[in-house]
């Protein structure tokens, strides 16, 4: 289904015919529209849940331009102008108040920021729903898990340009997760902020990984993401794979060309999501506190914390699994298990593959057990993402314990809950719904 | 290759031969841009002691000085606040101080050189938040009613009592840092350096 061997275009005889076989013999140009567009033959029951791929890379392409026009504008230096202000912090205040169309190019790259991964997580739960991380798609979701790890140090580092309290009081805390780790932990931490605290080396470095390194790594594993997907064939609702049944010229029974089909499907999700996302920028664009925090309107103060600090909400879930490990094992401190707690359940989506042992891929042909336990699931990534965002207190520390057990008892238990379920039948053919 | 079984073993060899070296130049050019991540020569020199004048410091606060860019309180504990101590040695998690927190002179019940005055880095050894100061008894400030005055750091909900002792259970691992310090005169303090031949 991917890039095959298509026929090279023969022209027609027109100027453009002409200019297009002139290409065509020396790059493949329409091999590759045909094998990634117009002849990749997608399931014809894409449901709601398909629209959120198609929707992060809009929002990709929405943080790239308008990253590009900030950066014409804003200055990594944390040191202080005239006026007492850190250079940073002033012109990111330049954008918002003297330059032209400045102040809407920001809050699109940062509301941008928070859509990403609202579309992310929804595209993450569409795979758990329909088990399209399964076999022959493993390189895809881990390709996919690849780019959601990038993704949180890309908005990590960006979140530290403004050089606000939030900005620098968070990169303080997480840039401290790495000296946690034993032996090279504390040499490790400083070659990240580049001095003995978070300072002007840091600012600088983080501009660099934010508008260079990450953002190369981003689309190189898109590409990757995508390539793997045209590779297997895209999954769809009903878990089964429309390559088994073909007709007489090999195209799946249940296929429809990606072009013009879910092109055009997409527009309509496009749409409805920019009517959100405009909503949002021009009615609250700082999303309550949760897109763009309140200390952040501070200049960074290095002798003061904020009274209450929080992540951004899209790091919060990850943030209370921190929060929860208060205890020492092994002679190792909690500090270091709760950094490690973290890691691991942000790297554990990449063992799904392996961990689900069930004979159906898709929720619609899996028992009450896969039903309740992903229920209970997102139930906790919920209350672990709500408790992040709250100052600790005593019963939201046990619940967010309780929440991490069941958030790990999710994937460590799966090889074993996912084959007692009771299944049903899988259809030779996938259903409309 | 089309010549199955008759390869050419020298020319492999030249080969690897080559990889090898040509490996050992791509680590090599790694150097100069692993050692950039480094602190610069200005970021390592800019680590010079601060004086602070505590002098016109009133019983029962404190005063933040910056030294090395992080915030050092200097805090003049009353007499009652200094008798909290010893009644929280079963709750704190290291009581008599015995992980390297603080210089020779200042592992002691109140760590500090002298008893009132106590001077500690305000960076919590979790994560690097400032804690705020919770100085008053109970529950007026958000805190348990058996709360006898010390420090809450508002990122993971560590707790320190007035001599920067960490709370048994908490996510900090650590009493609070004691920087090296002395006293130049009865008011001034310098931060940073050890008493000179002490």
């Amino acid at each position: 289904m991917a890039a095959g061997n298509f026929e090279k275009y023969k022209s027609d005889g027109s100027v453009g015919g002409n200019v297009l076989e002139w290409v065509d013999a020396r790059f493949p140009a329409t091999s590759m529209w045909k094998g990634h567009l117009s002849e990749y033959y997608a399931p014809k029951n894409f449901n709601f849940w398909y629209f959120f791929g198609s929707l992060a890379l809009l929002v990709l392409v929405i943080q790239i331009v308008t990253g590009i026009f900030l950066v014409m504008h804003y200055k990594p230096d944390a040191s202080v102008n005239a006026y007492g202000v850190p250079v940073a912090f002033a012109s990111v205040e330049y954008i918002m108040r003297d330059v032209p169309g400045g102040w809407i190019i920001r809050y699109m790259h940062s509301t941008g920021a928070s859509a990403f991964f609202i579309v992310v997580y929804l595209h993450m739960f569409r795979g758990l729903l329909y088990g399209s991380y399964r076999k022959p798609r493993e390189l895809t979701w881990l390709f996919g898990v690849g780019i959601f790890l990038v993704l949180m140090g890309e908005a990590f580092f960006g979140y530290l340009l403004p050089w606000g309290q939030m900005s620098f009081w968070g990169a303080q805390v997480i840039v401290n997760l790495f000296s946690a780790i034993p032996v090279i932990g504390p040499d490790l931490s400083i070659i990240i902020r580049g001095d003995y605290v978070v300072g002007d080396a840091t600012l600088n470095r983080f501009f660099s990984f934010h508008v260079i390194a990450f953002p190369l790594i981003l689309l190189g594993l898109v590409a990757a993401h995508l390539l793997a997907l045209h590779e297997t064939g895209s999954n769809n609702p009903d878990g089964i794979d429309i390559k088994e049944k073909k007709d007489e010229n090999g195209i799946p029974l249940d296929g429809i060309p990606f072009h013009p089909y879910y092109t055009v499907k997409d527009i309509v999700g496009v749409v409805v999501f920019l009517m959100v996302f405009s909503a949002v920028l021009f009615f609250a664009p700082e999303g309550g506190g949760y897109f763009l925090e309140t200390p952040n309107f501070y200049p960074a103060d290095p002798l003061k914390t904020p009274p209450h600090i929080a992540p951004v909400w899209y790091f919060t879930p990850f943030y209370s699994i921190l929060r929860a490990m208060v205890w020492n094992f092994f002679g190792l401190d909690a500090k270091f298990w709760g950094v490690v707690a973290m890691g691991a359940s942000v790297v554990i989506f990449a063992f799904l593959p392996w961990l689900d042992r069930s004979p159906v891929r898709s929720i619609r042909y899996r028992g009450p057990i896969y039903k309740t336990m992903l229920t209970i699931f997102v139930i906790c990534f919920l209350i672990l993402g709500y408790l992040g965002t709250l100052s600790p207190f005593p019963l939201g520390e046990v619940v967010s314990q309780i929440c991490t057990v069941f958030y790990f008892g999710f994937f460590l238990g799966m090889p074993w809950w996912s084959r007692m379920d009771k299944f049903k039948p899988v259809p030779d053919r996938v259903t409309m719904k | 290759m089309s010549n199955q079984g008759k390869m050419d073993c020298g020319r492999r060899r030249l080969i690897v031969a080559t990889a090898a070296v040509g490996g050992v130049g791509a680590v090599g050019a790694l150097v100069p841009f692993v050692s950039s991540l480094l602190p610069s020569e200005r970021a390592k020199a800019a680590g010079a002691p601060v004086e602070a004048d505590i002098g016109k410091l009133p019983a029962g606060q404190m005063m933040t000085v910056e030294w090395r860019g992080k915030p050092v309180w200097i805090i003049n504990r009353t007499k009652e606040m200094l008798d909290t101590l010893p009644k929280l040695d079963d709750k704190v998690a290291d009581p008599k101080s015995e992980k390297p927190q603080q210089p020779a002179y200042a592992q002691n019940e109140h760590r500090s050189i002298k008893a009132e005055y106590m001077v500690v880095v305000g960076i919590c050894t979790h994560l690097g938040c400032s804690p705020s100061s919770k100085f008053k008894a109970g529950a007026d400030e958000g805190m348990p009613a058996d709360w006898l005055g010390g420090f809450l750091c508002p990122c993971h909900g560590s707790t320190f009592d007035l001599a920067g002792r960490v709370f048994k259970a908490k996510p900090a691992p650590t009493n609070l840092e004691v920087p090296p310090h002395f006293y130049l005169s009865d008011t001034r303090i310098l931060i940073g350096e050890d008493k000179k031949g002490a």
